[in-house]
């Protein structure tokens, strides 16, 4: 398998096409014969970092990169960023609004989710610039 | 009272342990207990679960939910079926008699899954399911 890379815009509050970037990585993987837990495991952290984009982003880009070793999502937003990541990890910290949790979001599990879903996780946010979430999964050879 | 609880816990652990493993269960056996309607996908309902997950909070169902179950939610917009898209569940029952809309019923279409909708409340839907020996899923 050689390397590619695809890129997919999000956009804030678009909550008919939030999930589509997932759904077409979720595609992707599934087409390149990706073992089916390794898709799903990838598929829910793409997932909710998408999620967190439209929810409590002014919008963003969704990055998939897979080469023979890794498969490597890249979340990547242009703001507002989080003020403090530590507290924003903890699980049932939530900022999201009563609409959003009203449509099933909010719970404060997506981070702590990302984080157990993926074998290498990060974090980067500079409040007034925006958040990146790079996440992981190493790949053995049979995958 | 603790006798109740012993004999309480004595017929959870027998439903549990039938065949020493969880029960599955025929969707088309779910349609019946529930009195469902099936809103698409009636091509699965030969189709098995073995164990089965409420909520509305979809974070949790992404958080906790493998393997063969089916979803009871009172949650009918599109994030619903694009979460169950992502843990892999093909099957959802609506309850309290709601119905999504034609897009999002399409949308589980093309991932063929089965919709069903139950006049059932949440924990009616629950309770009927589990009597029936369906268990819920296992937190670790
Ligand atoms: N991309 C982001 N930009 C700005 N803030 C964010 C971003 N992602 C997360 N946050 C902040 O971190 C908090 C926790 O995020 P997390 O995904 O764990 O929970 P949530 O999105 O609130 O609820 P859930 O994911 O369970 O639906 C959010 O409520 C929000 O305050
Ligand atoms: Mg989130």
């Amino acid at each position: 398998m050689e390397f590619m890379k695809y890129t997919f815009d999000v956009e804030k509050d678009d909550f008919v096409r939030a999930g589509e970037a997932s759904s077409n990585i979720k595609r992707t993987l599934r087409e390149l014969g990706i073992d089916s837990a390794i898709v799903r495991r990838i598929a829910i952290a793409t997932y909710e970092a998408e999620m967190n984009i439209v929810i409590h982003s002014v919008g963003g880009q969704v990055e998939l990169e897979i080469d023979p070793n890794s498969i490597k999502v890249t979340a990547r937003d242009r703001g507002p960023g989080i003020p403090n990541i530590e507290l924003a990890m903890q699980e049932g910290y939530s900022t999201a609004s009563e609409k959003v949790r009203e449509m099933g979001f909010g719970a404060g599990m997506g981070l702590p989710n990302m984080k157990k879903c993926t074998d290498r996780f990060t974090v980067e946010s500079v409040y007034g610039e925006g958040t990146t979430i790079t996440m992981e999964i190493l790949l053995k050879a049979g995958d | 009272m603790i006798q109740n609880v012993n004999k309480l816990e004595m017929k959870y652990m027998v439903m549990k342990y039938t065949n020493g493993r969880a029960q599955t269960m025929k969707l088309c056996e779910i349609k019946d207990i529930l009195k469902a309607e099936v809103l698409c996908g009636d091509e699965f309902l030969e189709n098995e679960v073995s164990y089965a997950f409420g909520s509305d909070l979809m974070s949790d169902v992404l958080a906790y939910v493998k393997g063969r179950t089916i979803l009871l939610t009172g949650l009918i917009n599109s994030q619903v079926i694009r979460t169950a898209e992502m843990a892999d569940l093909t099957a959802i029952v609506f309850v309290r008699g709601k119905r999504p809309e034609n897009d999002i019923v399409n949308l589980a279409k093309q991932n063929n899954m089965i919709l069903f909708t139950t006049k059932d409340s949440m924990y009616t839907a629950s309770g009927k399911l589990f009597c029936n020996g369906l268990e819920g899923i296992n937190l670790d």
